[in-house]
C-alpha cells in the first residue's frame, strides 16, 4: 500500500514536472503574436488589407532570418471596422489571448480609444500588460497631453509634418496664396487650426485665402470646393486628407483645370497615386518619410530589393509603409534587449531606442516615445524610376528634411510604472 | 455671385443627371414589381468594372454598349433563380435577399478586382476642354455625361409612352392579373423590367466610374442617395425620378458653393453660437450640405407621402 502511494506521488510529480517543462519549451518556441487592428471591411478596408500586407511581409522577412530570439512572429489579424468602440473590445480580445502586442494606425479617433484602452488594462492587470505600436494615426494629441508610456509612434505626427512641409513652402516665391481644405474631424481641425499660425509665422509673403472642412467620406463631387478655391485665388492647397477624400479632390480640381499646387500628406498612398494618373504631375506634393525613388536616389539596394519582392507578391500594391519597416526591427531589437516579451521591460528597451533604418538613424524619443526620423518632400513625376499603384507615375524628391528639422518640442509628462 | 450661380447650376446638373441614371432603374423596379432594391447601387458599381475590364480588351467605346448589357444580363438571372424564388414568400424575405446581395457584389468584386481602385480613365477625345467659363475648365466628358443622360430620358420615356412594350409594362404595373389574363407573361415582364433597370444602373457605373472613383465602397457610397431620389420623385415615376435628381443636384451643389448663414445673412441678433438652436442659426451654409438629401426625405415623408410626381404612397 505504502509502496503503491509512494509509486503514485513519484508518477504524480514526474508528470507534473514534464507538464511544466513541456509548456516551458512551449513558450519558448511559440510564435511572438502582433494583433493587427484595422478595418478588414466597409469602405476603408482597402487601406486595412494593404496595411496587413505590408505587416504579414515584414513578418515573413523576420521569420526568414530566423525569427526574434528564435521565435517566429504571426500577425493576428482583427477587423474593427474602423469604429473605436469595437477597437476598444479588440484590444481587450487580444489580451485575453495573451498576445502582448497591438497595432494600429488609421484614424487618430481609433487611436484615442485604444490609447486608453491600453492604459486602462495595464494599470489594472499587472501580470497582462499590452504594448500599442502606432504606425499611422498622427493626431499630435497622442504623444503630447495623451502620451502613454505604453504607446509608440512611429509615423511623424501631424504637428511635426506641417513644421517640415511650411518650412520648405517658406522657401518657394511662387506661394502667396493658400487655401486649407481638411477633413472635418480631429486630423483635419488640427491641420486646419496649425497651418494658420505657421504661415503667420514663417511665411510673411504669403496669406490664407481659404480655410474648409468637408464631412469625411461623403462627399462625392468636389467640384463645388473646387470653384471656391478658384474664385478665391489660391495658388497653393494644404490638405491632410487620405482615401478617396484625397483621390475625388485632385480628379475634380484637375478636370476643372485649376492650377495650384497641392501639398498633401497622403499623395502617394494606397489608391491615390491610380485615382489620380498623370494629372498630377508636377502639382501633387507630398510629405512623408520614405517613398520609392529613396531608394535610387540613395542606392539603397538592399530596401530596393525588398521593395521589389514585396510587388512581385502583391502586384497590385506597392511598398508603402517604410515606417513598418521600422517598427518591426525596432520591435525585434528591443525584444532581444529586452530578453523576454513582457511590456514593461520591452517598452524601456524601446524608449530612447536609435535604429539604423535605411534613411538614416531614426530614434524613438524618450520623452514622448514619438519616432525622430528624416523626412521627404516630393512631388509627382511620370519620369520617376518606380511608378506608384501600377498608375503611370511615381515621386520624385524635392526637399530632403533632416532628422534635426524633422522635430518639435513636446508637452509629454509621461507616468513610468 | 453670379460665378456662383453659373457653377452651382453647371456642377448640379451634371451631378443630378448621374443621379437620375441610376435611380430611373431604381423607379421602375420599384414601382412595379414593389421591390426594394438594396443591390441597386451594386450593379452601378458592376457597371464600372466591367466597362474598366472590357475597356481594357475593346476600348471605351464598345465597353459603353457591352458592359450595360452584361449587367442587364446579371439583372436578369437575378431576378430569375433569386428574386422570383423569394417573391413567393412577400416582402420582407425580398428586401433581406436584396440587402444580402448586396454584400455578396460587394465581397466578390473585392475578391476580383482587389480592394484597391482601378486606374479606369476617360477616353482621350473626351479628356479635352469643351468650353471654359470664368477660369474654370468644363471637360467634353461631362458634357457627355449630361448628352448619355438626355438620350437615356428621352429613350425611356419614348418606350415607355409610346411602344407596346410600355404599355404592357403599364399596365403590369397596376394590374398584373388582368395583364396575364390577356396572354402576357408577367414573370417574364418582371425579369426584362428589372434587368432594364440593372442595365440603366450600369450605364450610370460606366460614366460614374471615371467622374468619381472605381472601387468596392462606391456601391455603399451611392446607395442611400439614391434611395432619397426615388422616393422624393414618387414611385415608379421617372420624371419625378429626373425632377428630384436634379432637385438634389443643384440644391446640394448651390449650398456647397455660397457662405451663408442665418447669422451671418440676417446678423446675429445677439444669439450666441451655443445651444441646439445657436448653432443652428451660426452654422455655414456648407455643413448643412450633405444632411440636406435626407433632410428632403423626412420633409417629403411628412408632408406629401407619394412624392412629388408619385400616384401611390411610399
Amino acid at each position: 500500500m505504502t509502496r503503491n502511494k509512494k509509486t503514485g506521488v513519484f508518477t504524480g510529480t514526474m508528470i507534473g514536472l514534464s507538464m511544466a517543462i513541456s509548456s516551458l519549451s512551449y513558450a519558448d518556441n511559440h510564435p511572438i503574436k502582433i494583433a493587427y487592428i484595422e478595418p478588414l471591411s466597409g469602405p476603408f478596408a482597402n487601406v486595412g488589407d494593404a496595411g496587413l500586407k505590408h505587416f504579414r511581409f515584414a513578418a515573413e522577412k523576420l521569420n526568414a532570418e530566423g525569427g526574434i530570439m528564435g521565435r517566429q512572429v504571426e500577425i493576428v489579424a482583427m477587423d474593427n471596422k474602423q469604429s473605436p468602440s469595437e477597437s476598444v473590445q479588440l484590444v481587450q480580445r487580444a489580451i485575453d489571448d495573451g498576445i502582448p502586442f497591438v497595432t494600429q494606425g488609421n484614424g487618430s479617433n481609433v487611436a484615442g480609444a485604444m490609447v486608453e484602452a491600453v492604459d486602462r488594462n495595464n494599470r489594472r492587470n499587472a501580470d497582462n500588460k499590452v504594448i500599442y505600436l502606432n504606425y499611422a494615426a498622427v493626431d499630435p494629441a497622442l504623444t503630447n497631453e495623451r502620451c502613454s508610456f505604453y504607446h509608440f509612434r512611429f509615423d511623424a505626427a501631424s504637428d511635426i509634418k506641417l513644421e517640415a512641409l511650411s518650412n520648405y513652402m517658406a522657401t518657394r516665391d511662387d506661394i502667396n496664396k493658400v487655401y486649407l481644405i481638411n477633413q472635418d474631424y480631429s486630423h483635419g481641425q488640427f491641420i486646419s487650426q496649425r497651418m494658420k499660425e505657421l504661415v503667420g509665422e514663417k511665411m510673411p509673403n504669403a496669406e490664407i485665402v481659404g480655410d474648409v472642412l468637408h464631412p469625411i467620406a461623403q462627399v462625392r463631387d468636389f467640384s463645388p470646393y473646387i470653384a471656391r478655391i478658384q474664385q478665391s485665388g489660391a495658388d497653393t492647397v494644404v490638405s491632410g486628407n487620405w482615401g478617396n477624400d484625397l483621390s475625388l479632390m485632385i480628379r475634380a480640381a484637375e478636370s476643372a483645370g485649376l492650377d495650384v499646387n497641392f501639398y498633401t500628406y497622403y499623395g502617394g498612398g494606397l489608391g491615390t497615386p491610380a485615382a489620380v494618373g498623370p494629372r498630377g504631375q508636377d502639382r501633387l506634393h507630398q510629405i512623408t518619410e520614405w517613398h520609392a525613388d529613396v531608394n535610387v536616389d540613395e542606392g539603397l539596394e538592399d530596401y530596393e530589393k525588398w521593395f521589389q519582392e514585396f510587388k512581385s507578391r502583391y502586384p497590385e500594391i506597392d511598398w508603402y509603409y517604410h515606417r513598418i519597416y521600422n517598427q518591426m526591427y525596432m520591435l525585434k531589437a528591443a525584444i532581444e534587449e529586452a530578453g523576454t516579451t513582457e511590456s514593461d521591460a520591452v517598452a524601456a528597451a524601446l524608449e530612447g531606442m536609435e535604429f539604423q533604418s535605411p534613411t538614416g538613424t531614426v530614434t524613438m524619443r524618450a520623452d514622448d516615445h514619438q519616432i525622430l526620423q528624416p523626412m521627404y518632400i516630393s512631388v509627382m513625376d511620370e519620369n520617376a524610376k518606380y511608378d506608384a499603384d501600377n498608375s503611370g507615375v511615381g515621386f520624385r524628391t524635392i526637399a530632403n528634411i533632416p532628422v534635426e528639422q524633422a522635430t518639435v518640442a513636446t508637452s509629454c509628462d509621461m507616468k513610468r510604472p | 455671385m453670379l460665378q456662383t450661380i453659373a457653377f452651382s447650376i453647371l456642377d448640379g446638373v451634371l451631378y443630378g443627371m448621374l443621379l437620375f441614371m441610376m435611380s430611373s432603374g431604381l423607379t421602375l423596379i420599384f414601382g412595379m414589381m414593389g421591390v426594394l432594391n438594396f443591390a441597386h447601387a451594386s450593379f452601378y458599381m458592376l457597371g464600372a468594372y466591367f466597362a474598366y475590364t472590357i475597356g481594357l480588351a475593346t476600348g471605351f467605346w464598345a465597353a459603353l454598349f457591352l458592359a450595360p448589357i452584361l449587367v442587364g444580363a446579371v439583372g436578369a438571372a437575378v431576378e430569375r433563380y433569386g428574386l422570383r424564388r423569394v417573391h413567393a414568400y412577400g416582402h420582407v424575405p425580398e428586401l433581406l435577399f436584396t440587402f444580402g446581395l448586396a454584400y455578396v457584389i460587394e465581397e466578390l468584386v473585392a475578391l476580383f478586382w482587389g480592394t484597391v481602385p482601378v486606374a479606369y480613365r476617360m477616353p482621350e477625345l473626351l479628356s479635352a476642354t469643351a468650353f471654359t467659363l470664368f477660369e474654370l475648365d468644363y471637360s467634353r466628358f461631362k458634357v457627355f455625361i449630361l448628352l448619355i443622360s438626355v438620350v437615356m430620358f428621352g429613350g425611356l420615356w419614348l418606350l415607355l409612352k409610346k411602344t407596346r412594350a410600355g404599355l404592357v409594362i403599364q399596365g403590369s404595373l397596376s394590374r398584373p392579373d388582368m395583364v396575364g389574363a390577356l396572354g402576357h407573361n408577367v414573370p417574364r415582364v418582371f425579369m426584362m423590367v428589372f434587368a432594364f433597370g440593372c442595365a440603366l444602373a450600369g450605364l450610370g457605373g460606366v460614366v460614374g466610374g471615371i467622374h468619381f472613383v472605381t472601387d468596392p465602397g462606391m456601391a455603399f457610397m451611392m446607395g442611400p442617395i439614391v434611395f432619397v431620389v426615388v422616393v422624393l420623385g414618387g414611385l415608379g415615376s421617372v420624371p419625378g425620378a429626373l425632377i428630384a435628381s436634379l432637385l438634389i443636384g443643384v440644391l446640394q451643389t448651390f449650398f456647397l458653393s455660397v457662405n451663408f448663414s442665418l447669422a451671418g445673412t440676417i446678423g446675429t441678433l445677439g444669439i450666441e453660437n451655443s445651444g441646439f438652436f445657436g448653432v443652428l442659426w451660426h452654422m455655414e451654409a456648407m455643413r448643412l450640405a450633405p444632411v440636406l438629401p435626407f433632410l428632403l426625405l423626412v420633409l417629403t415623408l411628412i408632408i406629401r407621402p407619394r412624392g412629388i410626381l408619385g400616384k401611390r404612397e411610399a
